[in-house]
């Protein structure tokens, strides 16, 4: 078992501001953290290591140099190997051609690793929340996909997903070699231990720059590879919250909400 | 680079044992206090992580870390739940350093892997009800009865003792002697005469029990000597030559704890039209509080290097204590003093921080005893 994780370095959005003037984001003095869902991808690749220790874990992740912290924390909490994707020329790539280039890094890293089984991924970054990237990577690739993942299991000669839907869950079954993106599920990933903590600060992470990849069509990465511009930017004005009536029972929920609606002069 | 004391690996435990803190402990912290009971599954959680083992050598299963990782975690642990730091502590410190000091291959490999993988717990049994700072004068005896010893007496106030599976307890060998016929025994609590008679109620970190040790008629082999007959007060020595360390940098985690409530609440707090910290009398307590932290981090931090670069440090340690001891029971009074009438609640952190900071300038050499070490050194 074979399986590849793919990470993004994110600013840790809960301490983000945005500028009031220019609707940017202000990033100075913001820490970088590993996207969260990333964190639910490599945790569910871990439990699966959990059942067969014999399974491999590589983390990989497209960015500037000091993307290698969420790579060692990657490291720290259960991958085995990790790569950093990281060219001048790969800077300014919307989803598609991040997709294009993560796909290419596949094949890759795939020299080296052998063929993955499975890609997980998180079901979106939360600095851009465009939940694109692991889909389009498994168009790319050709292969079949589960979104929204909470958890999986080696079932034969694929995986058995469990994935949140609106109205509930599904189990899903999908052959290897597949593509899922995970979202939060009931449980945290796991702690790093110390032991691997320190493990990873001297692990020699290898770095796949846009030179190693002579078959590359050039015209689909970077800014003029990439079809998506961003029009404007706007801070959406605030609705204040609702009140959420959660009673024992349907009637005194009922009475409940007649109270509020009653006591508010509506009815 | 945040310190001139740290290097990459203790900033990266650090920063684990920071969200382990908030992640898992702080939600549980108000809890453990008001039960008087520490969940083993998360001391077992602390095990599994590494916390337990850091200063173990990695033969016996630990990490074979440095003093300041040590430091680093008990920091990051103790800022939200202190009960905690006592299971790092006494794995780290109490509990070990005698048999890592002083013990056989034999015994290391007996007592340390279980104590690093949390699932045995030694207590540290040298305080008697008549001899506690002035340790030398202990009265439990160990007469040598062909290849066994056999103990008789009490200890008190010994931290875990009901829930270990062994106690480390001094004993004279020879009485005519004093300090230096004193004699360290490894006791299973499951031989027939020890017992743990009541729990203590104490006033803060509470969730861990606390119990004297009675020992009746307690037959011991010799195997379970602890380094070499009448000189175990050396080895009592040196393990809290290095328990000091570990208290005064609970010390430090505690008073940032208070620091941060305390500015958190005086910004919000607003009184005389003005948020708190903008009267300029609070602000002045903070930077007061503020500060004596910082020194008190410098002393701890230089003592946690100099043992590391294998510099006898004892004058360093009991100032470390002595100080980080005495500023943090000062600076989580003044911050309780900021919180008002909220402080005095058992809702707010706060109250807690108090009441479970008042015993580290008691436990493991009082401030006085710290005193006497240091003025030694000066003097002799």
């Amino acid at each position: 078992m074979n399986i590849l994780v793919c990470v993004k370095q994110v600013p840790d959005t809960t301490e983000i501001k945005i500028d009031p003037v220019k609707n940017t984001l202000i990033r100075d003095g913001v820490p970088s953290i590993l996207n969260p869902f990333d964190g639910y991808a490599l945790e569910a690749a871990a439990r699966i290591k959990d059942k067969d220790p014999d399974a491999k874990i590589v983390a990989v992740t497209m960015g500037p140099p000091q993307a290698v912290a969420v790579l060692k924390e990657c490291l720290a909490i259960a991958a085995d190997k990790a790569y950093l994707v990281s060219g001048r020329t790969f800077g300014g790539s919307d989803t598609l051609a991040t997709s294009y280039i993560l796909s290419s890094a596949v094949k890759k890293i795939e020299e080296t690793e052998g063929k993955f089984d499975a890609i997980f991924c998180g079901k979106q970054a939360i600095d851009g929340d465009t939940a694109q990237v692991g889909p389009e990577m498994a168009e790319h690739l050709g292969y079949p996909q589960v979104t929204y993942g909470l958890e999986a299991e080696v079932d034969g000669d694929g995986l058995k997903v469990i994935k949140e839907m609106e109205d509930g869950k599904a189990v899903m079954g999908v052959k290897f070699p597949c593509v899922v993106t995970f979202t939060k599920p009931a449980w945290d990933p796991r702690y790093p231990t110390i032991k691997r903590k320190m493990a990873a600060n001297r692990a020699e992470i290898p770095t796949l720059d846009d030179t190693m990849f002579p078959e590359m069509d050039t015209t689909r990465i970077g800014l003029k590879g990439s079809p998506t511009h961003v029009k404007k930017t706007f801070v959406p004005q605030k609705k204040s919250g609702g009140v959420k009536i959660q009673e024992a029972d349907n009637e005194t929920g009922a009475k409940k909400l007649f109270e509020l609606l009653s006591g508010a002069s509506i009815i | 680079m945040s310190n001139p004391f740290f290097n990459e690996d203790h900033e990266s435990i650090r920063e684990m044992a920071r969200d382990f803190a908030n992640k898992t402990l702080a939600p549980i912290a108000a809890e453990v206090d008001k039960t008087e009971h520490f969940p083993l599954e998360v001391a077992k959680q602390m095990a599994d992580l590494g916390f337990l083992g850091l200063k173990i050598p990695e033969e016996y299963g630990g990490l074979g870390l440095d003093m300041r990782s040590y430091v680093c975690v008990m920091e990051e642990i103790a800022r939200k739940c202190a009960t905690a730091t006592l299971f790092i502590s006494s794995a780290n410190s109490l509990s070990t350093a005698p048999i890592v000091i002083s013990g056989t291959p034999e015994q290391k490999e007996k007592y340390l892997p279980g104590v690093v993988a949390g699932e045995e717990f030694i207590a540290f049994g040298l305080t008697e009800p008549n001899a506690g700072s002035d340790a030398a004068s202990l009265t439990t005896k160990a007469v040598k009865d062909g290849d066994d010893y056999i103990l008789n007496g009490r200890k008190c106030f010994i931290t875990m003792a009901p829930m270990a599976n062994y106690t480390i307890v001094y004993a004279k060998t020879d009485p005519e002697k004093g300090a230096k016929g004193i004699t360290c025994f490894m006791v299973d609590m499951s031989l027939p005469g020890v017992s743990c008679g009541k729990h203590e109620e104490k006033m803060g970190q509470r969730g861990v029990p606390v119990s004297d040790v009675v020992l009746e008629d307690v037959r011991v082999s010799k195997d379970c000597v602890i380094g070499e007959v009448d000189l175990g007060f050396i080895n009592a020595m040196k393990t809290l030559s290095v328990g000091r360390v570990g208290v005064a940098s609970m010390c430090l985690g505690m008073a940032a704890e208070a620091i941060e409530l305390a500015v958190e609440h005086t910004k919000n707090r607003v009184q005389f039209g003005k948020p708190l910290c903008k009267h300029q009398a609070i602000a002045f307590m903070l930077a007061d509080m503020e500060t004596k932290l910082n020194a008190a981090r410098g002393l701890v931090y230089n003592a946690a290097w100099l043992m590391d670069n294998g510099v006898k440090a004892d004058k360093e340690a009991s100032m470390a204590k002595y100080f980080a001891a005495e500023a943090a029971i000062d600076i989580i009074n003044k911050s309780l003093q900021l919180h008002g009438g909220y402080g005095y609640s058992r809702e707010y952190a706060i109250e807690r921080l108090y009441r479970d900071i008042r015993v580290c300038s008691i436990y493991e050499g009082s401030s006085q005893v710290q005193q006497i070490v240091i003025s030694g050194q000066m003097l002799k």
